[in-house]
């Protein structure tokens, strides 16, 4: 089975972030970067089922080069096959939409039986990437997925609902998108880290997937950013001790402000 | 005259409190705008729906059923959308944004070739065009964005519009579904319900209550279900707390959980570590009991209890039931 697994490297959630003053893009430089902590899971998934059916992991990323190569080779370091990054300038500030183009062409030539996504960035946290990635290649979107299973040609993936989940069997090809918590992420073995490096890492430029740098960048992207500040800072509240009064004094605030 | 289409989000038929919000942001905006108000239900039946939508004030109702929608996840609806979409070319389509909303919206927006924007808080009509306010980076910078061009898909987030009524006697349309061989590649073999119905899950609870290490155990999550019930709030968790397998995973709440900002948050027993601030500190209001000073989600909160939960929490519980029975 051809697995893909689309990671993607983020800021690091305790670093700051600069956004850029002119495109309000992020300044992926100044900050630490760290491979998108679902994504650990869609990776994990994707080892778990080559480790029972046999067959190639790929990991997939779009970004700048060479920082992004960080989150291949650690992919690489946990076991999978080999790496394809998606790298050009004209992709400079694509959104999400304009993501999931850019890994729809890509991910056609790769011809997956099984695309493997996070159910979200923690940098960008739209959870769009997944679904329009389905559409574009015309394959089954499965999303929030906590449970994958694969057998005669067929996925069948518990899908969360809301107090729930729901069972769903589609055909393959498909595009499942996971949630923390399918799985326990294994860590990379100095083994693991060292045979990285001889795995192969295809660097992919627009032109070498057919990309339209109409359809990408800042200018492609539909939506666009027209302000960015930081939140203002909140104001300290109101801190009581303890002193077998808390609770009344805190029933106090709710009522006051029509909790109750 | 544009059109400006609210998506209507629901449970078995019956509007979710998020439909309701969004029509009445709808319904402001799109007088700004100049568009009509249209409310769009895809489903098994409009019957559950029609009261409640027509409170809200949509000029029109476009009606999709088929039970279809219910036994092929998302796809059906997303191809029923889209035909939709591009041949009446509404400038705004509203969804929710919750993991079903979010899956619609960008399954349409890639079909139709549509700009999306998730998470919005807050809206916006400046020189005649949709402003939408967000905030990103865990709560740490607000951005304000634009759809290009037209349609504009919106996600809207849960509880941050508020549902005011406003009655109008819109005029209803079947429209037609459509659903291709496609569609039905994937579909649902059974449903399995895990949770006991009646609190309302963490995505759409305009109230919280979120329980952490400081809880001690599993079976001490009773104090803060208790205190949900009365405030008739969602229960959240701390990843220290799910990772630790007290309570299931859907309940996270940061980074790699669930992003929430709900009316009121309460942190029982959570020190606020970033990643869980991450998720949370866009709350409108927050409180938190700890027994440590010194935890850093004291400097977040509008009120904050220094103390021991054990007393706290279940005082608290008993204190607002005698005042709710008064
Ligand atoms: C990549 C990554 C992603 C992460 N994602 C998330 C995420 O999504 N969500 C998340 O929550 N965390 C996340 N974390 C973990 C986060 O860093 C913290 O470890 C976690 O939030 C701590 O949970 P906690 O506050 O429940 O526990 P602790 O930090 O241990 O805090 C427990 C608190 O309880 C208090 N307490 C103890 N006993 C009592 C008592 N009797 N009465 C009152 N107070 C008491 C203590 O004073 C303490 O402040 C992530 C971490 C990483 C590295
Ligand atoms: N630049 C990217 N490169 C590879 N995969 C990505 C990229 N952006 C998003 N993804 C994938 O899409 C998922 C959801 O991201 P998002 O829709 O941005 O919240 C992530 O968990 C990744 O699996």
């Amino acid at each position: 089975m051809n697995i893909v697994v689309c990671v993607k490297r983020v800021p690091d959630t305790a670093a700051e972030k600069k956004l850029d003053p002119e495109d309000f893009t992020l300044d992926r430089e100044s900050v630490e970067s760290i491979m998108n902590p679902v994504d650990e899971y869609g990776v994990e998934e994707a080892l778990r089922l080559k480790d029972e059916h046999g067959g190639e992991v790929t990991i997939l990323t779009m970004g700048p080069e060479p920082a992004e190569k960080q989150a291949v080779r650690k992919a690489l370091a946990l076991g999978a096959d080999r790496g394809v990054l998606v790298t050009d300038d004209a992709i400079h500030g694509s959104d999400a939409l304009a993501t999931a183009y850019v890994l729809a062409l890509a991910l056609a030539d790769l011809e997956p039986d099984l695309v493997i996504l996070g159910s979200e960035s923690t940098d960008a946290r739209t959870s769009l990437v997944p679904q329009a990635l389905a559409q574009l290649l015309a394959m089954p979107g499965l999303t929030n997925v906590k449970k994958i299973e694969v057998a005669d040609g067929k996925v069948t993936v518990h899908r969360e609902e809301e107090g729930g989940h729901a069972v769903v069997e589609a055909s393959l090809p498909a595009v499942v998108s996971v949630v923390k918590g399918i799985n326990e992420p294994r860590y990379a073995t100095l083994k693991g880290i060292m045979s990285a490096k001889q795995k192969p890492v295809d660097v992919l430029s627009g032109d070498d997937i057919g990309l339209d740098p109409a359809e990408v960048g800042l200018a492609g992207s539909r939506t666009e950013v027209v302000e960015a500040v930081p939140r203002p800072p909140k104001e300290q509240g109101t801190i009581v001790q303890d002193e077998g009064d808390g609770a009344a004094k805190l029933a106090d605030f709710l009522q006051q402000n029509k909790f109750v | 005259m544009g059109e400006f289409w609210v998506v209507i989000d629901h449970e078995a038929g019956e509007p979710r409190k998020v439909s309701l919000q969004m029509l009445s942001a709808g319904r402001t905006h799109s007088g700004e705008l100049g568009h009509d108000l249209v409310a769009v239900f895809t489903g098994a039946a409009y019957d559950g729906s029609r009261e409640r939508v027509a409170r809200y004030g949509p000029a029109r109702v476009l009606i999709a059923e088929s039970d279809e929608f219910e036994s092929h996840p998302v796809q059906p609806v997303i191809e029923t959308l889209a035909g939709l979409v591009a041949e009446r070319k509404p400038d705004v389509v509203a969804f929710a944004s919750t993991p079903y909303g979010k899956d619609l919206a960008s399954g349409v927006a890639a079909r139709v070739r549509a700009g999306v924007l998730a998470d919005v808080v807050d809206l916006e009509v400046a020189d005649g065009d949709l402003v939408c306010g967000m905030s990103v980076f865990g709560g740490a910078t607000n951005v304000r964005c634009r759809v290009k061009g037209s349609p504009k898909i919106v996600c809207l987030k849960p509880n941050a519009f508020v549902a005011e009524e406003s009655p109008s006697e819109p005029a209803e349309e079947r429209v037609d579904v459509r659903i291709s061989d496609d569609a039905r590649a994937a579909k649902v073999t059974e449903r399995v319900q895990e949770e006991a119905a009646g609190r309302p899950n963490v995505e759409e609870a305009a109230i919280i209550v979120s329980g952490g290490r400081g809880l001690g155990g599993p079976e001490n999550f009773k104090l803060v279900e208790d205190l949900a019930d009365v405030l008739g709030a969602g229960v959240g968790a701390s990843r220290a707390a799910v990772d630790a397998g007290w309570y299931p995973h859907q309940h996270q709440v940061g980074q790699t959980g669930k992003t929430v900002s709900p009316q009121l948050y309460i942190a029982v027993g959570i020190s606020g570590a970033i990643q869980h601030r991450a998720g949370m500190q866009t709350s409108k209001t927050i409180v938190a009991i700890n027994k440590d000073a010194d935890a850093p989600i004291f400097k977040l909160v509008d009120f904050g209890v220094v103390g021991d939960l054990f007393k706290v929490v279940p005082a608290v519980t008993e204190e607002l039931r005698k005042r709710k029975g008064s």
